[in-house]
């Protein structure tokens, strides 16, 4: 028990990742909220919107033991299939772009294996979009997947030693950023 | 014969950017600007809560939500006619400036500077003539020997390894590439350095916006910043010390590095200074406002005409006509339906209608703005321009150091005039830069003055009235004029439009088919090697491009653009 313990990670990532105008685009960040308003994690673990954002992700992407990243995944699946990435599909995938966004997140990775403070581990969980156009609702397919994509992520938590507790009234949801004008 | 070529996409980051231009006799001929992605964003926000407009536009662009955030609020804000407390302009002002800075110098080192510095090169560097040139041009601490030959040594490692990872796209040995190695290995070690120090403004805009990348603190009506200076929770005198630490530690770099290697690369590519001119009809806004009705501002802005800062126009406080009227947009070459001629932005349509791409017709997703009937170019180069026009010492004093400098390595008087140009944009960013990070210093004594005077008001509570009403919000961005414009209606958004920075630089031709600040300074552009256009790319990466936001939507038919070619010798280039 003592040695799976020195394992730990010390300093995880989740980052939900995507542009939450294009529908299922936004994906990665409407996982992340749903994560962020349905459990309690352990310290140590940080739950991070990058949006589409770049360089700005630097900072709290530096030396990170394990990396999570929430996202879609164009795969030539079907829509709404859960697809996983980890190891060495994870580089080769981020060169060909998933998503228009990544062309940024590319860059910091890159960047960090320069600065030698890369992610030890970085696994990528998605689901194949179905919709893409303009809008900030997920296509059906993919929506109906978005819990078993919160519960794989919280599977590969628990394989790394980190245990999330589901809270018992979730917090409400962001009304600034809901899918339909109110 | 002339050779036509396609750069797709132009930018390091992001952006979905193509340029084409046909080339003839080693100079660029003719040139088209072209957005890659449907611009379409304003339409989600119909029907919604105008106070949540700056949630939603800030996610319009990664590499620039705050400055969205900050142009959406304003715009509601002078549609409601809202004052707000001058404690909400200071925290909103510290955002905006740190923000800036980090922009500035991540532009410069990490996604422009391998235009002109060679990676590789550096490797033949002497860290002790390396150290002995640094220390004649500035003190900063980071200038020893011993640093340069860490990071000579860790350069080799990295290459050494066969994965050039991020430098992987870089045009290594070209012809164009004049950087001496001890100036290449110079200009790595201080590119490692800014990876370091861009994380402190990042840090100021993460505690002030709550929370970063997508700040949350920005409220219609002032910000959401609590103050107290006996919480834990808010905004309290410790960590007001840490943002003062970090703006000290940014004044540093940008004053002692950033501003002495634009200096010192722009003298040995001083030819530049004739190339990458194109529109010499400058836009800025002003900024920094003092008061809370943005009647009085730190940095002018406004009209600079023919190039020429004696001739310029203050644009004066928040909702100025002089603005607000001369705004229109053209979609005669865009991809939407046009007909109706250039239109003011309340009344902007952004209806799509693709053709193909058509060299006489429609061959963009951007539309084509104007300021009084003309095309504009805007950044940091007009920004500059207006303030040298309107008599702003800081940036009067700062733009002669660079020009002194920069005359001194090249053994030659540089003038104000040589700034219209390819090298002129970076020194004018850096210019830029200096004078954004000494404000910065400012507002954060403006805020902690206001705070100790037993002022701690941050909000205005907005109230929405029955029946229309518009306004607009404008900003000077780091890329240059940003400006939303909302049209609400019992309280609930009718039309928005965002004339967004690249949008003006990026621009096609216009209604009266003059060509874009882009296309234009292209011309008579040298390309060396049509194969590897780096020299294209020097002239649109001055203007620091960012497509993300002039236009935002997946491409026409649904698939990633990365296409790099040439026309006419059938090689794939990788820009």
């Amino acid at each position: 028990m003592s040695s799976t313990r020195a394992q730990l990670p010390q300093h995880t990532v989740l980052l939900g990742v995507g542009n939450l105008l294009l529908s299922d685009e936004g994906l990665g960040v409407r996982a992340l909220e749903l994560l962020e308003r349905s459990y309690d994690f352990p310290p140590g673990v940080e739950l991070i919107d990058g949006g589409t954002c770049g360089m700005e992700l630097l900072e709290p992407l530096t030396s990170v033991d394990l990396l999570i990243m929430l996202d879609v995944i164009h795969a030539n699946r079907a829509p709404g299939d859960l697809v996983i990435l980890r190891g060495d599909e994870v580089p080769a995938r981020l060169r060909h772009k998933l998503s228009p966004h990544q062309v940024g997140l590319s860059d910091v990775l890159a960047t960090l294996v320069l600065t030698d403070e890369a992610p030890q581990q970085v696994i990528v969980i998605g689901i194949e979009p179905e919709n893409l156009a303009l809008g900030m609702a997920l296509s059906p397919k993919v929506a109906a997947r978005l819990p078993e994509m919160v519960s794989v992520t919280l599977l590969e938590l628990e394989r790394a030693g980190i245990h999330a507790r589901s809270r018992r009234t979730p917090t409400p949801a962001n009304r600034q950023l809901a899918p339909q004008p109110s | 014969m002339s050779k036509r070529i396609t750069i797709d996409p132009i930018t390091r980051i992001e952006g979905h950017l193509r340029i084409d231009c046909e080339v003839d006799g080693g100079k660029v001929k003719k040139a088209w600007a072209s957005g890659q992605m449907w611009r379409g964003v304003e339409q989600i926000l119909i029907g919604r809560d105008p106070r949540d407009a700056w949630a939603i536009t800030q996610r319009i662009c990664g590499v620039c939500t705050t400055v969205h955030a900050i142009a959406s609020v304003r715009a509601v804000e002078n549609a409601l006619d809202l004052e707000i407390p001058v404690n909400a302009q200071y925290i909103r002002n510290i955002i905006i400036l740190a923000h800036a800075v980090h922009d500035h110098i991540v532009h410069f080192y990490h996604l422009s500077a391998l235009d002109w510095v060679d990676v590789t090169s550096a490797l033949k560097g002497n860290p002790v003539k390396t150290a002995q040139l640094a220390e004649s041009l500035s003190t900063w601490k980071g200038n020893s020997r011993h640093e340069f030959a860490q990071v000579k040594e860790r350069l080799a490692g990295f290459v050494g390894t066969g994965q050039l990872g991020i430098f992987t796209n870089g045009y290594w040995g070209h012809p164009a590439m004049k950087l001496p190695p001890d100036v290449n290995l110079l200009a790595v070690a201080h590119y490692l350095q800014a990876l370091e120090i861009q994380r402190k403004a990042n840090k100021i805009v993460s505690i002030l916006g709550s929370k970063t990348p997508h700040i949350q603190n920005v409220a219609v009506g002032g910000v959401a910043n609590p103050i107290a200076t006996d919480s834990q929770s808010v905004l309290t005198i410790e960590r007001l010390m840490a943002v003062k630490g970090w703006i000290d530690e940014l004044a540093d770099f940008v004053k002692n590095v950033y501003v002495v290697d634009v200096a010192a690369i722009g003298a040995f590519y001083a030819d530049w200074l004739g190339y990458g001119k194109g529109i010499t009809n400058y836009l800025s806004v002003p900024d920094i406002p003092l008061d809370g009705k943005g009647t009085k501002f730190a940095l002018p802005g406004g009209h600079v005409p023919n190039g020429d800062p004696a001739k310029f126009k203050a644009i004066s406080r928040f909702g100025d006509p002089f603005f607000e009227d001369n705004v229109a947009e053209s979609a005669k070459h865009a991809w939407y339906k046009s007909g109706k001629g250039a239109l003011h932005p309340y009344k902007g349509e952004t209806n799509p209608q693709y053709t193909d791409f058509q060299d006489d017709g429609k061959y963009s997703w951007v539309k084509s703005p104007t300021f009084q009937g003309q095309p504009a170019q805007v950044g940091p180069l007009a920004r500059v321009l207006a303030m040298v026009g309107a008599g702003h010492q800081p940036t009067i004093k700062t733009l002669n150091f660079v020009l002194d400098t920069a005359g001194a390595i090249a053994k030659t008087k540089i003038p104000v005039a040589a700034l219209h140009s390819t090298i002129g944009r970076h020194a004018a960013r850096a210019v830029s830069c200096a004078v954004q990070v000494d404000e910065l210093a400012n507002q954060w004594q403006l805020l902690v003055g206001n705070i100790g005077r037993g002022d701690t008001k941050t909000f205005n509570n907005p109230v929405f009235p029955k029946g229309e009403i518009s306004g607009v919000g404008f900003h000077e961005a780091p890329r240059g004029v940003l400006s939303h414009w909302v049209v609400i209606n019992n309280g609930k958004i009718v039309n928005y439009q965002a004339v967004v920075p690249t949008t003006w630089n990026a621009a096609p031709r216009n209604e009266k088919d003059e060509p874009g600040p882009y296309e234009a300074s292209l011309l008579d552009n040298p390309v060396a090697d049509s194969e590897r256009p780096l020299e294209v790319l020097r002239t649109v990466h001055s203007f620091d491009p960012c497509l993300a936001c002039a236009v935002h939507m997946v491409d026409a038919d649904g698939r990633d653009a990365i296409k790099v070619t040439t026309n006419g010798c059938g090689t794939n280039l990788c820009a």
